[in-house]
């Protein structure tokens, strides 16, 4: 009998393993979802896009008003939240950042920074209270031999992970892929070799922005309050995902966003909820001590 | 050549009675405000509030435009200086004896966030430019969520039970003080070494500048003002929590430095003063004035990229010697 509930215990606690396991890819896909804007835009400029947090905030708003004034779905409302944060991210870039590409690099982190502070306060002036998002997704919950799985979480893994495969892709096998490598490999080279360097970085920002709306989209189907300062928090989460897979790599920022997951849940687990950001960026604190180029960034090497 | 060295004395007692006059009127007239209720208490919190500010900014001007590193989380040196001051107001100096004790108390805040900048200037040896920002940045959050998790301070639910000690003869001294000490460190020639690792680090190490010493220096100089800001601050508003300390306030403090122009302290001075006021003007307009006030930003940065001063200085916060040899 002693032996029978023994293993019983194994069971229940492998289960809860895989429950957390879960748990880790539905909140890590958000955050290597987000990291990947900051890490290609990194990539092609060498900027901290500041704002980016908050164009993952406006993919959230923009869920919220498609699905209550529109009555969209799930998927039309992913599609319009990513082209519009998209044209955001563009316009964005058109307007604060592109006059700014010779000036001293500290002025356009601080413009970043203003954009950042313009996106929330906007939304806040037009909406002073958290909103509440409708039912995106039917609340179907399957159970597994006791592994309870919600579609919710399914349809946000499996969402994110064929957009980071068809990102992945795209930077590796395609043209315009070659041209941003190329553009962070050398920017002043590029459009001597005929490439079209406000072109692609224009590109590049609309695909960050437009994964940032995508993260924004699944983060209110998941979390369904959703208010004008959520960007912060998540952003700066999601930034050190890329600093902590090395900025500028994009395998590296996905893997740090399930990293990040990963380390959030644990604490949640053993410790009070509160202690979750505390030990999140003490161990950013400590890796950035240790390995400043985060696990797979390289330093640059600066000419003198 | 011995009149030359006369104009040279000359401009420096100038100097010396220009800026004794200052202070003494500065004194006099901010005593006289707080004594006597010249002005409205708004001004007067207004001008505080000024005076506090300038003192940020100073500090973190001191580090992102004289020294040229990028720190994001001025606001955790700040939450220390505040936190530790109003924590000794409160346990200890809880009656009378307050009111005497109030500057100690606050240098001894000023102290222990100097302290903590260790904490920064020691990553910064290795570590440079962005990453070093994010380092300051986790910094920030570590207090931040660190102060929320301590229950003793009152955790998330903030601080408070400190008498309203902050005044404006107090602002004004520490201002002055501040400005007096952070111009005086970056023309001295620690400040010649602060600028050299500014321009290049390498190159500067290798003219024998011991750039880990005076990186040390400068950051513990400037958080130990960001912790004099901050224990102002606690005493002046009398309630602190950890989202008073969070990175908005980081961002408005580089608001400040970058409107007011980096590596120039009439700049931080100025876009201190402007930044402070100009919000408050812009009261009646609500929320929408923290709409405009990043709009504004952006577009200076834009049309403006170094801020008002950008790298300029009045010749009054110059060395004396600049002026000289400019005369000659």
């Amino acid at each position: 009998m002693r032996e029978f509930e023994g293993s019983a215990l194994k069971i229940n606690n492998l289960l809860y393993l895989f429950q957390q396991l879960l748990n880790i890819l539905q909140i890590g896909s958000i955050y290597a979802m987000i990291a990947l804007g900051y890490t290609m835009v990194y990539g092609v400029l060498l900027l901290i896009n500041f704002a980016h947090g908050d164009l993952f905030m406006i993919g959230a708003f923009i869920t919220f008003l498609s699905a209550t004034y529109l009555n969209f779905g799930f998927i039309p409302s992913l599609i319009l939240s990513m082209t519009a944060t998209a044209l955001l991210g563009v316009t964005i870039e058109r307007t604060a950042y592109k006059p700014l590409r010779n000036a001293p690099k500290v002025s356009v982190i601080i413009t970043a920074l203003g954009v950042g502070v313009f996106l929330e306060n906007l939304t806040l002036a037009i909406s002073p209270y958290p909103k509440h998002v409708p039912q995106l997704i039917e609340n179907t919950i399957y159970n597994i031999k006791g592994l309870t799985l919600s579609l919710v979480q399914i349809i946000i893994i499996t969402f994110s992970v064929v957009l980071m495969i068809g990102l992945d892709f795209l930077v590796r096998k395609t043209k315009l892929g070659m041209a941003i490598r190329a553009i962070s490999w050398d920017m002043q080279a590029v459009p001597l070799m005929g490439i079209p360097l406000n072109k692609i970085i224009s590109i590049t920002f609309a695909i960050g922005a437009g994964l940032g709306g995508a993260a924004g989209v699944f983060y209110a189907a998941a979390y369904p309050v959703i208010d004008p300062y959520m960007g912060i928090m998540v952003g700066w989460k999601a930034f050190i995902a890329a600093v902590v897979g090395g900025i500028g790599n994009i395998r590296g920022a996905m893997l740090g966003g399930y990293a990040l997951g990963a380390i959030e849940v644990a604490v949640m687990v053993f410790l009070p909820t509160t202690y979750r950001d505390l030990i999140s960026f003490l161990l950013l604190f400590i890796l950035l001590i240790f390995r400043p180029y985060g696990i797979f960034g390289k330093p640059r090497n600066v000419k003198i | 050549m011995s009149e030359l060295f006369n104009n040279f004395d000359k401009i420096i007692k100038k100097r010396l009675i220009i800026s004794i006059i200052i202070f003494a009127a500065g004194m006099t007239l901010s005593l006289c405000i707080h004594q006597y209720n010249i002005l409205d208490q708004y001004i007067q919190l207004v001008m505080m509030y000024v005076g506090i500010n300038i003192i940020l900014t100073l500090s973190l001007n001191l580090i992102n435009g004289y020294m040229g590193e990028f720190s994001v989380g001025h606001a955790g040196f700040m939450a220390v200086g505040a936190y530790v001051s109003s924590m000794l107001s409160v346990r200890f100096f809880n009656n009378d004896i307050g009111q005497i004790v109030f500057p100690i108390v606050v240098l001894i805040g000023g102290i222990c966030a100097g302290f903590v900048g260790l904490i920064v200037a020691v990553p910064s040896f290795r570590i440079r430019g962005d990453y070093l920002a994010i380092v300051t940045l986790s910094f920030n959050m570590i207090v931040k969520s660190g102060l929320e998790n301590v229950d003793s301070v009152g955790g998330a639910r903030g601080f408070l039970g400190m008498s309203r000690l902050t005044t404006l003869p107090w602002v004004m001294l520490w201002t002055f003080i501040a400005v007096w000490i952070i111009r005086n460190f970056v023309n001295s020639s620690y400040g010649r070494g602060v600028l050299s690792i500014r321009e290049d680090e390498t190159a500067s190490s290798l003219m024998t500048v011991n750039t880990q010493k005076i990186k040390v220096r400068a950051f513990m100089l400037s958080s130990f003002f960001a912790g004099i800001a901050g224990a102002l601050y606690a005493h002046l508003i009398q309630f602190i929590s950890p989202r008073s300390f969070d990175l908005i306030k980081s961002t408005e403090m580089l608001i400040m430095v970058y409107l007011g122009g980096i590596g120039s302290i009439g700049g931080s001075i100025l876009g201190a003063s402007v930044y402070t006021i100009l919000l408050e003007l812009l009261r009646p307009l609500g929320i929408w004035r923290m709409v405009l006030m990043p709009l504004l930003l952006v577009i200076l940065m834009i049309y403006r990229p170094n801020g008002i001063m950008g790298l300029r200085e009045f010749s009054f916060f110059k060395p004396a010697i600049d002026r000289f040899l400019r005369n000659k």
